[in-house]
């Protein structure tokens, strides 16, 4: 029987290796991608509560949140292409025009 | 609800005017654009002149408690409202010069409003989130609007990257609380806390992170570090609209936060914020006495004053909160002011990030004497000292942590606030005594950046000689 608590452990542990992801990580899409991990597992917690509480307000949150998370993305990659234009990286160890 | 939809609505018809007027570079187009963006603001602040009037002290709630609208969300709203009105009046010659007039610029400045309107007013976790990330998405944008310029793209970035993980921290956070209340209204999660058990791991979890997220967007010590690359990168009017704009509606975030749901954890929060006001205090005046670029210095000093308002919630009698609302009102106009003068500074045919250095502004007063003596004013408001509009908002603060007994950490306040006035001196001293650069940039005036200029200005001294009526504006709109 696959109760809650199982669905919280596993967003636990992505929002774990989403936050991980994005304090080690240089290349900038793979920050990008951890960020998705942390808002899916938040995602992946409101249905779990939802189900649980049996109301649907849990999931039209994360209806809300999916469409955020895809703008986001659109939003982000377009800042990367713009420098990417600017200077051929993606690294964020690269980035270093602005500092102290 | 009206102010948001004449905001949303007109935001999406500027956006899409390049479209349909063709070129945005003719002239003829670009004032339209301008026009309808100024007009979209009249209209908002009429439909908040005829809520403040309909309202009259009460508290209304709409769309079953989804959002409220009362004396705080209108009080931050009007602050909202000239913090746009003045980036929208300065944007369009400076706009020119950097060759980018498009229409996207205004109508993102006006979506972003849009979103304030929402952190002000809503009270459920969802309204919250969505308006949220309505305006910190339209400031992504704005940040790096300059694009073909690498320190736009590179403040657009670091912003981005870290603006996104505070607010996904913030979606988990709200997931959390949203499991232990079964519900999304702010309320609810309020009588579920305090029926509660505390040391419920989902629900400290959920406060944690969420208290992290909310001092992210405050640009609070520790989670400051976007701050400064943001602000210099940016081009110099959205600096002055993110310096103000988006610090006033996330501290109406979260003094919504910290005073309805967790009002009755006091004795837990308490403590953490104290650590984190003095921090930023600290980190905030110490990095700023070394800065050299002006946009960098201002965004220092901005989380310093982030840290001066977070006293006042400690504080948390009525003294400190009605502190709050008129450190925020001040600081609104001060800021905008002292950036409104660097954004001056910005001349055609220049290189860019030449302009807002120390060495530019160096020998203005011979230059310039109107715009260096404007400067000091806006300088002495935000070192906080007497004739200036700073020195109330930072009284009510003072007054107001010594009133609950908190006299160490208004002695440590007072000390921060003469290290300010070192570093904001030394710009005033570089304007008057320094010798003026070999390519002095020369201020470009237009009648935009004067009527901003006028507002700002007058409000400065105004607040500084005649506090009273705004003292009892910022009294009804305490939370109650």
């Amino acid at each position: 029987m696959i109760t809650s608590t199982h669905y919280l452990v596993l967003g636990g542990l992505l929002a774990l290796i989403g936050t991980l992801g994005v304090l080690t990580r240089r290349n900038v899409v793979v920050i990008l991608m951890s960020i998705e991990l942390i808002l899916n597992a938040a995602n992946l917690n409101l249905v779990a509560f939802a189900r649980e509480l049996n109301q649907i307000q849990g999931q039209v949150f994360a209806v809300f949140v999916i469409a955020i998370a895809v703008a986001e993305a659109s939003v982000g990659l377009g800042i990367l292409i713009a420098l990417f234009r600017n200077k051929e990286t993606v690294d964020a160890g690269e980035i270093d025009l602005l500092k102290w | 609800m009206l102010p948001a939809l004449a905001l949303a609505s007109f935001g999406c018809v500027v956006l899409l005017l390049e479209f349909l007027l063709g070129k945005a570079r003719a002239a003829a187009a670009r004032q339209w654009i301008l026009g309808l963006s100024l007009t979209g603001l009249a209209v908002t602040a009429w439909t908040l002149w005829a809520q403040q009037q309909a309202l009259d002290g009460r508290r209304l709630t709409a769309f079953s408690g989804a959002i409220s609208v009362d004396g705080f969300a209108l009080f931050f709203n009007w602050i909202f409202l000239v913090a746009s009105l003045v980036t929208i009046l300065i944007s369009y010659r400076y706009l020119e010069i950097e060759g980018e007039e498009h229409a996207e610029y205004y109508g993102l400045i006006l979506l972003a409003q849009c979103g304030m309107y929402f952190l002000a007013t809503g009270t459920d976790l969802v309204t919250i989130f969505v308006g949220l990330e309505l305006m910190a998405l339209s400031f992504y944008i704005l940040v790096g609007f300059l694009r073909g310029e690498r320190r736009s793209n590179e403040a657009a970035l670091k912003y981005f990257l870290l603006g996104v993980f505070s607010s996904a921290l913030m979606a988990y956070g709200f997931s959390l609380l949203f499991g232990v209340a079964g519900s999304t209204r702010l309320k609810d999660i309020g009588t579920a806390i305090q029926a509660g058990d505390l040391h419920d791991p989902i629900l400290l979890m959920g406060l944690a992170v969420t208290t992290v997220a909310l001092l992210f967007k405050i640009s609070a010590v520790p989670f400051h570090m976007w701050a400064p690359d943001a602000y210099e990168g940016a081009p110099t009017p959205v600096t002055a609209f993110l310096s103000v704009g988006s610090k006033a509606a996330s501290f109406a975030l979260l003094l919504r936060f910290f005073l309805e749901p967790l009002g009755a954890l006091r004795d837990a929060w308490q403590p953490l914020l104290v650590a984190v006001a003095v921090l930023s205090m600290t980190a905030g005046n110490l990095a700023a006495i070394t800065q050299t670029n002006l946009k960098r210095l201002i965004a220092y000093s901005s989380i310093s004053h982030a840290g001066y308002m977070l006293l006042g919630l400690v504080a948390g009698n009525e003294t400190g909160l009605q502190g709050i609302a008129v450190y925020v009102l001040v600081y609104t106009f001060t800021n905008l002011g002292a950036l409104l003068v660097v954004a001056a500074l910005r001349s055609k045919g220049a290189g860019r990030g030449t302009e807002e250095d120390l060495n530019d502004i160096s020998g203005l007063a011979q230059r310039n004497p109107a715009y260096a003596a404007l400067m000091v004013v806006f300088l002495l408001s935000l070192a906080g000292l007497p004739p200036t509009a700073g020195f109330i908002g930072k009284y009510y603060i003072f007054l107001s942590l010594i009133q609950t007994g908190h006299t160490v950490l208004a002695v440590i306040a007072t000390l921060y606030v003469a290290v300010a006035i070192f570093y904001y001196f030394r710009i005033v001293k570089r304007m008057y005594m320094g010798e003026a650069a070999e390519r002095a940039s020369l201020i470009s005036s237009s009648l935009g950046v004067r009527v901003a200029l006028g507002i700002t200005t007058a409000a400065t001294i105004v607040i500084g000689l005649y506090p009273e009526p705004f003292l009892r504006f910022a009294e009804i709109s305490l939370l109650r």
